[in-house]
């Protein structure tokens, strides 16, 4: 089970107190009406699936409700940082996505 | 070598020791007509229809672990073709039909036993949906029945019907063709059946890059075991499909989940059927050795890490131990995980792509090894004619974008 720090609760919280959301930062476009076919599929259904660093959204259902986003590995699992809603992803140093 | 009653008897009398090796492993050729990338069993099906319906056989399959060591060895073997839409019908009844002659096909025993598929109902809307299916399978020539909570009990006499349970049994749907198989040995039989036909299976070979001509077709992959021409490349790889697709810089409708499966100790024959509750995600049949297979539904997180989460199994066994109070002190063995390739529609992508001679067979997510013969059977036919086969038309990628979704997500409720 993964330990995740909430951002907004500030402090470390067991997999089961939240929902997994997705991948994170795909934007809506401000009037889909205007969009082409190919666009729209684009924003509904592909998504990246990286082999590594993934950013994702989890939302605390089970604490304070809001949704974040987190950086994860996808091949160790391992959390590497999370950080609020709204906010742009960080950079992360090199070593920290080395298995 | 054939396998038969005679040849067993030969063997037999020089103890066994000169059976011949079930393929080669040769050292890969600078080019082929076709190149399948994932030695599982959907991979290995679709190199041997090439060769056997196609006449295609300068074929090199190529995998970067060991045949079938990915899902075709981690999952829990159940083969059904109880499908709501018809599409889906038309492609997993396809791929029942190749199962029922498969062991006599490959002349190797998948040891294909249809002991029956019940899946419970435990409220009103399992109860609605499952009849639907019935209806919609019946009026496909698929079978499909409604069971009573007594009659289930009948059937599968382990089964716990008391109305005390926190999710009763309601009744059930029972495809009584469905049943399972050896999973090794249908990559086993494949790869068998593909290496006599002439096809290269290429093992610890990874794929690291697909190459492409200044039109952008596919000429040949790039790998760990140098560089292999091919005018055709044909994708099978499961959990992995996205991040080879990004080779050639596609982008797919594909989120990889790992799924858990877990073996209880050997005991005596106790479980007749498979039993699969999709609300409660629970699947239970038990195997020739004896074990007790069980699977659990997929983690809620994207990974590659082949593992998962104790509390995912942790609640699959609450819910078999519920229904089968008589399993509740058995030991269980092994635990492990597959990251399967999850379509939004919980059906599989089977066809071209936007890169001309670039094929994909893939987002069978949870559900893919009851399809492996008719998956590997229309993706070879798709390959060799460079369009796809009518079972495979509506699988297309394109439906993403025409917004045809063969909506399997919403029909099974959770699982496959």
């Amino acid at each position: 089970m993964l330990l995740i720090h909430c951002p907004y609760c500030a402090m470390e919280r067991p997999e089961i107190e939240f929902r997994h959301a997705g991948e994170a930062h795909v934007a809506r476009a401000p009037d889909p009406s205007q969009l082409d076919d190919e666009t729209w599929a684009e924003f509904l259904y592909f998504r990246s699936n990286p082999k590594g660093v993934h950013a994702e959204r989890w939302r605390h259902v089970h604490g304070c409700g809001r949704f974040f986003n987190a950086l994860r590995d996808t091949v160790s699992d391992r959390l590497l940082v999370t950080y609020k809603a709204g906010e742009v992803r960080p950079e992360l140093p090199p070593q920290e996505h080395s298995r | 070598m054939q396998y038969s009653f005679l040849n067993l008897v030969r063997q037999g009398l020089s103890g066994h020791q000169d059976w011949p090796a079930q393929w080669r492993s040769p050292e890969p050729k600078t080019a082929y007509d076709v190149v399948v990338v994932g030695a599982g069993g959907h991979g290995l099906a679709t190199a041997y229809y090439l060769a056997k319906e196609h006449g295609i056989t300068n074929v090199a399959v190529l995998e970067k672990g060991w045949l079938g060591g990915g899902n075709t060895g981690r999952n829990t073997t159940i083969i059904r073709s109880n499908y709501l839409w018809e599409e889906s019908e038309a492609i997993y009844e396809h791929a029942l039909r190749l199962w029922e002659t498969l062991s006599r096909e490959l002349n190797y025993n998948v040891m294909y036993s249809p002991r029956g598929v019940m899946m419970l109902a435990h409220n009103v809307h399992d109860v609605q949906v499952f009849k639907r299916h019935v209806h919609a399978n019946r009026l496909a020539g698929i079978d499909n029945e409604w069971l009573s909570p007594e009659e289930a009990k009948a059937f599968c006499p382990p089964l716990n019907i008391s109305r005390q349970l926190r999710y009763p049994v309601l009744g059930g749907a029972l495809q009584r063709r469905g049943g399972v198989a050896r999973h090794d040995a249908v990559a086993w039989g494949y790869a068998r059946g593909a290496d006599r036909l002439g096809v290269d299976i290429i093992q610890n070979c990874e794929v690291t890059g697909i190459r492409r001509d200044i039109n952008g077709a596919v000429e040949g992959v790039e790998t760990t075991r140098g560089t292999i021409k091919a005018k055709k490349v044909g994708v099978v790889a499961a959990g992995h499909t996205s991040v080879l697709m990004a080779m050639a810089s596609l982008r797919m409708p594909i989120e990889s989940f790992p799924l858990q499966a877990l073996v209880s100790e050997p005991i005596k024959p106790v479980l007749p059927c498979v039993v699969m509750s999709n609300s409660i995600h629970a699947y239970i049949s038990q195997s020739d050795k004896g074990e007790l297979v069980i699977g659990a539904g997929t983690d809620v997180y994207t990974s590659y890490s082949q593992t998962g989460g104790l509390h995912i199994t942790t609640h699959t066994l609450e819910a078999i131990a519920e229904l089968f109070p008589t399993f509740r002190r058995l030991r269980m063995m092994r635990n492990w995980g597959g990251i399967v390739d999850v379509t939004p529609d919980r059906s599989p992508i089977i066809g071209t792509t936007p890169v001309p001679g670039l094929f994909v067979n893939c987002g069978w997510g949870t559900g893919g090894f009851k399809a492996t013969p008719g998956s590997g059977h229309v993706f070879a036919a798709t390959i060799a004619r460079g369009e796809p086969h009518p079972i495979a038309a509506p699988f297309s990628l394109e439906r993403f974008v025409t917004g045809r979704l063969i909506d399997e997500a919403a029909a099974a409720a959770v699982a496959h």
